[in-house]
């Protein structure tokens, strides 16, 4: 029995350019979203179909929650956090089909994706307001013997949200795969075992079977939580005042 | 717990084959390659959504919210259009009512005049004719009376002859029906 460690192993598959199985699951996820879409809309349908309703919900979906966190200016960032959203679910579900790599359980890929979310708030922010982007750490009203701490404090915070937005979706996706794997291993090993150890290999399969589940309601729910809170940093660039 | 043993438990059965892997996600040397072709994906990912994919999908979903306003729109008109006719029709039916009770009106007046003069002609036709047979009966009763002199001396000529036996003289006769008349 393998490693539960070994399903995050990046092999090179065309080692001169740097082609690893990451690369070709996120060439492939890009592939998933980029062709699924195009052939849900390629009727161009008023009645959709059952493709293109999905495709319509994915939008608005994506759409209503950029709306309500930013307002209608934010929707100058849709296609990033389109982009992202698809991407970041595209890579989770794909990672659930047993043998496949899950290109978001390697932080250094969640760290690039939350990066570019504050990047593109930083940048973003200094070249709309300018200094008064800065605003966004000196909260009105505070008194003035208390600043310096709210400052210390706001800045701190800013400082951690890529990280905090990078390891969440790392360790859910880590975590999940690691314990799929480790149950799936215990039925293996059960039905090796022989004898009245056989008789319980059962008990750990309903177990990965329920943690199969959980799990496409993590890939799922990460990928939406990844969303709202890049729209909520998208609000602070847009809006910086407190 | 469950975690630790189970990868004691492989570490042990694989005599550490996969220990100098150590943890594939904190393996810093697959950093840049991964880096770099999540750069390449996303990077061509978001230009191919944002040039054509998500023209198109809300293209079809402005498109259709164009085209149920448009209805919506066509449907209003459409609405004013069949109130209008509506109360053109109302209009038209009111004004049709007052001419025909205009005419029905005018056809009883009409009609009862004609019969009042044909009723009044008739009247004087029928009086003129009364008055005729009247003239008629008087002039008649007058001539029968002139005759009954005649018949009263023929029938006294005829009684005397009886009597007599010998005609009178028709003076005689005549002298006494005038002596009896006075």
């Amino acid at each position: 029995m393998a490693s539960p460690i070994e399903q995050f192993q990046i092999k090179p598959l065309i080692p001169v350019i740097n082609f690893t199985n990451s690369s070709a699951f996120m060439i492939g996820a890009a592939a998933v979203i980029v062709g699924g879409l195009l052939y849900a809309t390629r009727n161009r349908a008023v009645v959709p179909g059952r493709a293109q309703s999905v495709a319509e919900v994915l939008h608005d979906f994506v759409a209503n929650t950029l709306v309500d966190a930013t307002g209608k200016e934010g929707m100058k960032f849709f296609p990033l956090v389109f982009s992202l959203f698809m991407f970041v679910l595209t890579a989770n579900l794909l990672g659930m089909i047993p043998g496949f790599f899950t290109v978001t359980s390697h932080i250094i890929v969640t760290f690039a994706l939350a990066m570019l979310v504050i990047g593109t708030v930083v940048i973003y922010g200094f070249v709309k307001h300018g200094t008064h982007f800065l605003g966004l750490f000196v909260p009105s009203g505070v008194p003035a013997w208390l600043l310096p701490f709210i400052v210390v404090i706001e800045l701190i915070s800013f400082l951690s949200r890529p990280i905090s937005l990078s390891l969440r979706l790392f360790a859910n996706m880590l975590a999940g795969h690691i314990a799929l794997k480790v149950f799936a291993g215990f039925v293996v090993s059960l039905l090796a075992a022989g004898g009245a150890l056989t008789i319980l290999a059962p008990l750990p399969l309903l177990m990965a079977v329920a943690l199969m589940a959980l799990e496409f309601l993590v890939a799922a729910l990460q990928a939406y939580v990844f969303t709202v809170l890049t729209c909520i940093y998208l609000n602070d660039a847009l809006h910086p005042g407190h | 717990m469950a975690q630790a043993q189970t990868t004691n438990a492989t570490t042990e059965a694989h005599g550490g084959a996969h220990e100098d892997v150590g943890f594939p996600p904190f393996a810093t040397e697959t950093f840049g390659g991964q880096l770099l072709w999540l750069a390449i994906t996303f990077v061509v990912l978001y230009t191919l959504l944002s040039r054509l994919v998500l023209p198109r999908l809300s293209g079809i979903i402005e498109n259709r919210r164009a085209m149920i306003a448009s209805d919506l729109d066509d449907a209003a008109a459409m609405k004013s259009r069949a109130e209008e006719a509506g109360s053109a029709y109302e209009k038209s039916l009111a004004e049709a009512k007052g001419r025909a009770q205009a005419l029905a009106q005018e056809t009883r007046a009409k009609l009862s005049a004609e019969s009042d003069a044909k009723r009044k002609a008739l009247e004087a036709d029928l009086n003129q004719r009364l008055a005729e047979a009247e003239a008629t009966i008087s002039s008649k009763k007058s001539e029968a009376m002139s005759h009954v002199d005649a018949i009263a001396r023929d029938t006294a000529s005829a009684i005397i002859e009886r009597l007599t036996g010998k005609a009178p003289a028709p003076q005689k006769v005549e002298a006494a029906l005038n002596q009896i008349k006075a």
